[in-house]
């Protein structure tokens, strides 16, 4: 799989038991400059500050958080789009941050991403056919075009676009056909961990349901492992087998994603939860509801001490002043909160 | 309440386009009555919006046009007035918030000016006390610090405090209506819930009507009174809320509804998409715009379009199938 030296460490982590992903303590930090020429640096934005998150083969991490908390620059991070400040990010036991350029382009044939927005993501000039073949070029997959071509086809019937479409260029198909666009593009290398970044928040709901279908699916026949972004925390809720919830570039809550949704423990995650609505007016109009006072403060001027403080129902002096640690629990849930103990 | 405060009847507004014409709003009536929450739901491209400018009177002519139907509002048909009247209902007796606040505040006037500017045409108050009522208005809103708030520039203010503003204007000259066209879409989850709380209780407070339009049936069941269901320029279903979710007869509403993930579903629990896309607004199919989609289709809603009839007390739906949609398990 690689020429890189391996360490001990990285053989005792088997590649089907162990997390496909595992990022450690990774910072990515953002310079702030003024200046028309001669440019001063004025501050950073920590725009993921020590996260810790962990994927298991054929298992879906939701990464929720609102705007600003950090959860696509944390997926870029891992394909290292994003110069990462500090931290580890390790796929199948291998250090990515240390990889060299070739061995960078041969890990990016096993992760891939599906972008938000299927308008800006495929290049107007290329036939959809084209746009999926690219990727298997790139990396030279396969030493006879036909080859290329028979598999565009068969990638075409997986995602559930006609054949004949192949021809077409992005400003003929719809939202939700180029998002099975930039599906098939991901899928064309063979990857087993797909980063999925807000793939559907720019589809109307009827058309929503259809790509998640489509994701349930591919999970099933392909075997694929997900790092799934979003902000809509009923789809993450059915899409996830677990959940990290960021805010301000730091992981609140994370666990298993029955647990955390059905007794979240996080002050932050309870609020985030309860602003949902259920579409269900029974239920929805019974529900005790944690209205949040404030705004997300500017993540060039975090607060002091833990990050939610400003908004957060139940601090006390010490979220003030001391940040606090992920602590795990019993049920494997870890939570960074000082008023919530083990 | 007997008299309902706005009536929609039979209104069609259409576009001149390069495709074609598109009827965005095609044959559609309804009513709001005083002090109730009503939600108009749908994709993009339903006509939801096109309703609600069509109300307000701001479909852009050309290459829009409102062709017929009537929209009266509080006894007054609103497109036969002059427009210097529609202009002194607009903004003081029916009030709007937009999707986005940025586009829709002045970036290179104060906060206190454009809350004031309301004031200052329609009530006639003169600077000082206009200013002072705007002071109030920022602090009914729930702006803290309202004294250095009015001498900012909307850049100033973050996403959820600009909507806020926007609530401020939209209500400065008391309204008996309140049209908020997918105002929280652009919003934080946690700051949506806030703006949509203000909503609720601004307009309770003063007894005034509120028009949601939105695509999150989350939303509609958490603050609407009633629901129309909007679908490719005509309204599907029309019904009590709680009604709606219960005993959807639309077969578009009972796809929409088995389309939205819950939270408090289990996982993985299925989803039914509704198949197929969107249609082209130029190039609609014949009979019903929703039979190619529909799993209830027959042979007539392929020729004929179904107008919206009452099927029990509070609601109303447009399909030849209602009974059969009704009936399934």
């Amino acid at each position: 799989m690689s020429t890189t030296a391996v360490s001990p460490e990285q053989q005792s982590i088997k590649p089907e038991t162990g997390p496909i992903l595992e990022t450690r303590q990774l910072k990515v930090h953002f310079p702030v400059k003024r200046g028309l020429i001669i440019q001063r640096t004025v501050g950073v934005v920590k725009a993921v500050d020590g996260v810790d998150i962990q994927i298991k083969h054929g298992e879906t991490l939701g990464l929720v958080g609102e705007s600003g908390s950090g959860k696509t620059t944390l997926g870029r991070a891992i394909l290292r789009l994003n110069d990462v400040a500090d931290g580890s990010v390790r796929f199948e036991g291998q250090e990515v941050l240390e990889l060299p350029g070739r061995e960078m382009r041969r890990l990016r044939q096993k992760i891939g991403m599906v972008f938000q927005d299927p308008y800006g993501s495929l290049n107007p000039r290329m036939t959809a056919g084209n746009i999926v073949a690219e990727p298997m070029l790139v990396h030279k997959i396969f030493k006879d075009r036909s080859e290329i071509t028979d598999r565009v086809m068969e990638l075409f019937d997986t995602v559930g676009l006609n054949r004949s479409m192949a021809t077409r260029y992005p400003h003929e198909f719809s939202g939700g056909q180029r998002q099975r666009i930039g599906i098939a593009r991901a899928l064309a290398p063979g990857p087993s961990l797909l980063i999925c970044d807000e793939p559907v928040s720019a589809l109307d709901v009827s058309i929503q349901a259809q790509i998640i279908s489509l994701f349930d699916r591919l999970k099933e026949e392909q075997n694929l492992t997900y790092l799934f972004i979003a902000h809509d925390l009923s789809i993450v809720r059915h899409v996830s087998d677990s959940v990290a919830v960021m805010y301000l570039g730091k992981v609140m809550e994370q666990g298993n994603a029955d647990d955390v949704y059905r007794n979240p423990q996080h002050p932050y995650t309870k609020a985030l939860l309860s602003a949902v609505p259920i579409p269900d007016p029974k239920v929805e109009r019974k529900r005790d509801r944690v209205v949040l006072k404030g705004d997300i403060p500017s993540p060039l001027n975090p607060p002091k001490g833990c990050v939610f403080n400003t908004r957060c129902p139940v601090a006390e002096d010490r979220c003030f002043v001391e940040i606090p640690l992920p602590q795990t629990f019993s049920d494997g849930r870890q939570i960074a909160c000082h008023k919530v103990n083990p | 309440m007997t008299e309902a405060l706005l009536k929609v009847k039979n209104l069609h507004t259409e576009f001149r386009t390069e495709g074609g014409i598109v009827k965005a709003v095609d044959d559609v009536s309804f009513e709001v009555n005083a002090g109730e929450i009503f939600a108009l739901v749908g994709e993009s491209g339903c006509g939801k919006s096109v309703t609600a400018l069509s109300i307000m009177g701001l479909i852009p002519n050309p290459p829009g046009e409102i062709t017929s139907g009537s929209i009266e509002f509080d006894g007054v048909d609103l497109l036969s007035l002059p427009s210097r009247e529609m202009r002194a209902i607009r903004g003081s007796r029916i009030g709007m918030i937009f999707q986005e606040p940025m586009s829709s505040l002045n970036p290179v006037l104060t906060i206190e000016s454009q809350l004031a500017e309301p004031l200052k045409i329609h009530e006639n108050l003169s600077g000082n006390v206009a200013n002072d009522r705007a002071k109030e208005l920022i602090d009914m809103v729930g702006i803290p610090d309202s004294a250095t708030r009015m001498k900012q520039y909307p850049h100033e203010l973050s996403g959820g405090q600009r909507q806020r503003i926007m609530i401020a204007m939209a209500m400065a000259c008391s309204p008996q209506l309140l049209i908020a066209d997918e105002a929280t879409t652009a919003l934080d989850v946690t700051i949506q819930a806030q703006i949509l709380d203000l909503m609720q209780d601004v307009t309770s407070q003063t007894g005034a009507s509120l028009l949601i339009i939105t695509h999150n049936l989350g939303i509609v069941a958490r603050y609407a009174d009633r629901v129309g269901v909007m679908y490719a320029g005509k309204l599907r279903e029309v019904s009590d809320a709680s009604d709606l979710y219960a005993e959807p007869h639309h077969p578009y509403t009972v796809g929409l509804l088995q389309s939205v993930p819950r939270l408090d579903a289990d996982k993985g629990s299925p989803l039914s998409p509704i198949a197929g896309e969107i249609p082209d607004l130029t190039d609609l199919p014949e009979g019903c715009a929703f039979n190619p989609r529909c799993e209830w289709a027959v042979d007539k809603c392929r020729i004929e379009q179904p107008t919206l009839e009452e099927t029990k007390p509070g609601k109303q739906v447009a399909c030849f199938e209602h009974e059969t949609v009704a009936l399934r398990v």
